[in-house]
């Protein structure tokens, strides 16, 4: 029998550094820091073999930078990180982004603040999704919540990063970086689209290329600002994703992304058992948020509840969505520490208890 | 409307006589009016790269990056494609750049702030990588897009906004010769430190940017073209003033010459 199927037991940053390979990248510029150093590992060793371009940078400000440089030169190319070292690279993100270079960014989260932890985290979710460098911008964000999905996901942000000229963003944390599941390469069609904007040498045929984000004249700069949000307004109509999980008739909702969503699911179970009738909505794009679906779900449950690695980010975001709607709390821990799902059942209950 | 593209014509009349054109602006410059300051040694260096461009016929394999400063539009004024970067990061673009088109020529053109403080580690990096690009490093000593504060570069008791009493090399570093510092790493091919302040520095520098292009070819390294550029603003003098001090103080302690040149065997 033919074999059409490519499973295998690897770790989230393999997964995601053979899906890369897959995926057609043609560069990939990276820092060590754990906990996602298998990354440059994986594809120091399997890229000379199999075409592609992998560069161990100075630092994450030459890595990122080398990003924009291939990606302004027409490349499918990426990088990777983990909280401190994608710190380093806001200033290059948001060059990027007013560039629009398309490109596949990936922080896999560890705890912080400072140099922190090498424990998993999503103390990040403001700076992935609020900005994190300088001036009005915005990555596509994707969260994966198993090693499946960060192999699927670098297919996903490499597409999405084409088609709207923006740079994605992975967020995924040191759990499920590390961690090691089944994953299956299904065989794809590549999809390639012409980049004439780039800078691969002036033709006869065509005006000079100019990768910029400098817009002196406050007329420019604005127009610029105006072509983002209109882009921005598109992927928020277009590329919302979500994941739910027994909300048909939920009374209660968790709400998690990533691995604090694997919990979720868990502690979901669990309250169904003891006769709650909790559901779980799983933000798969954290930007563009799930906010519509959020508002009507508060139509139908008493309350809603986050569980966030971190002292509680995405749960302003579901406020905004149920906009006062029904209360809207947040448990979460911190430091690296990964919570049962028995211990967010039980404050599942106190909260909703409190509230109700 | 502003006019701000100057036109060439095709012959000059005067006194009812025509004259032939013997010399052309490049086409490899858009035609736009720079906005250097007049006796800034920019424009001249923009003006030789454009020429070599043109008369090497690489027109449509280049790709060039500049970084903030002064330089930043140079994408308006060079006729080819460029990418502008973030301050200090231009070498990175450039690895960027080369490493996935590895046939194009690949040139940076940057500051002694934006090379020698903020991008060192950077600057440092892609040379020792041997990165096969091509440098272009104007020196003038100052932070000139900013308005003149102190550079890296800046001369022991050099008067600027923020050395207003001069340059303290006790407690504010010594002017670093990059050139000099680079040049002993092996992945640094060809460097050489040139000026544009007279007819004969141009046309060395000429020769010195024709150089780095061609060596590109050979895939064996940087080639690392400092230049020392006159900047009448922030040096507040003359543009005439400018020349003098370039020969007889930035000169003395940037010696003008080849500082490291391939052997005959490494032109092989
Ligand atoms: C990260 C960052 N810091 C500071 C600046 C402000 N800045 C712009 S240009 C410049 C100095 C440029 O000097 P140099 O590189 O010597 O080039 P010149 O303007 O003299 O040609 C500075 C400090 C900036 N744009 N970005």
């Amino acid at each position: 029998m033919e074999q059409t199927e490519d499973i295998r037991l690897m770790k989230g940053n393999e997964a995601m550094a053979e899906a890369s390979i897959q995926a057609g990248a043609d560069a990939y510029f990276g820092y060590p820091i754990t906990p996602q150093s298998e990354v440059l590992e994986y594809l120091a060793r399997e890229m000379p073999g199999r075409g592609g371009v992998v560069l161990q940078a100075e630092s994450e400000v030459a890595s990122i930078n080398m990003v924009y440089g291939a990606a302004g030169a027409g490349a499918r190319v990426w990088t990777s990180s983990s909280s401190p070292g994608f710190s380093l690279m806001q200033e290059g993100i948001s060059y990027i982004a007013a560039a629009q270079l398309p490109c596949l960014l990936v922080n896999v989260n560890r705890g912080g603040p400072g140099l922190g932890t090498i424990q998993p985290s999503q103390g990040d979710y403001f700076q992935a999704v609020k900005g994190g460098g300088h001036g009005d911008y915005h990555l596509i964000v994707l969260a994966p919540n198993s090693v499946q999905e960060m192999a699927d996901f670098v297919f996903l942000g490499f597409e999405l990063a084409d088609k709207y000229r923006n740079p994605v963003l992975m967020l995924s944390d040191g759990a499920i970086g590390q961690m090691m599941e089944k994953v299956v390469f299904h065989k794809r069609e590549l999809k390639r689209i012409p980049k004439p904007w780039a800078t691969t040498g002036k033709t006869p045929d065509r005006e000079r290329s100019i990768i910029t984000s400098l817009f002196i004249q406050p007329e420019k700069m604005e127009a610029v600002n105006l072509l983002l949000n209109k882009k921005y307004e598109e992927i928020c109509k277009n590329e919302v994703r979500y994941e739910e999980i027994m909300t048909e008739d939920a009374e209660v909702l968790l709400v998690a992304y990533g691995l604090s969503a694997r919990i979720s699911h868990k502690t979901v179970q669990l309250a169904r058992e003891k006769g709650i009738k909790a559901g779980l909505l799983r933000p798969i794009t954290l930007y563009p948020f799930p906010y519509e679906r959020l508002n009507k779900l508060a139509d139908q449950v008493k309350c809603m509840m986050t569980l966030e690695l971190n002292a509680g980010q995405m749960v302003e975001d579901v406020k905004l969505a149920v906009n006062g709607k029904v209360p809207v709390g947040h448990y979460g821990r911190q430091g690296g520490i990964i919570p049962s799902p028995e211990e967010v059942e039980e404050n599942f209950e106190k909260f909703f208890k409190s509230v109700s | 409307m502003e006019n701000n593209e100057i036109q060439t014509p095709d012959c000059l009349v005067e006194n009812g006589e025509t004259y032939d054109m013997v010399y052309e602006r490049p086409h490899t410059l858009t035609g736009t009016r720079m906005h250097y300051c007049p006796g800034c040694g920019h424009s001249t260096a923009h003006k030789i790269l454009a020429e070599v461009i043109e008369e090497l016929g690489i027109q449509g394999d280049v790709v060039g990056i500049a970084p903030v400063g002064c330089s930043v539009f140079a994408y308006d004024y060079l006729n080819f494609d460029m990418q502008e970067a973030a301050h200090g990061r231009a070498t990175a673009v450039a690895t960027g750049v080369k490493r996935v088109l590895p046939d194009k020529y690949v040139f940076t053109y940057q500051g002694d702030g934006d090379l020698a403080a903020i991008g060192t580690a950077e600057t440092i990096h892609c040379v020792n990588r041997g990165e096969n690009i091509m440098i272009i490093f104007i020196n003038n000593g100052v932070y000139g897009m900013t308005s003149g504060q102190m550079a890296p570069t800046s001369l022991a008791g050099m008067k600027t906004t923020t050395s207003p009493y001069g340059r303290d090399t006790k407690t504010m570093g010594h002017p670093i010769k990059v050139s000099e510092l680079i040049a002993p790493l092996p992945g640094a091919f060809y460097v050489t430190r040139q000026a544009v302040h007279n007819a004969p520095a141009v046309r060395k520098t000429k020769k010195a940017i024709t150089n780095g292009f061609k060596y590109q070819k050979l895939n064996k390294g940087i080639s690392f073209i400092e230049i020392i550029s006159n900047c009448p603003s922030n040096w507040k003098m003359t543009p005439l003033q400018t020349v003098e001090f370039l020969d007889n103080e930035m000169a003395k302690y940037y010696p003008l010459g080849d500082i490291k040149v391939p052997s005959a065997e490494d032109l092989k």
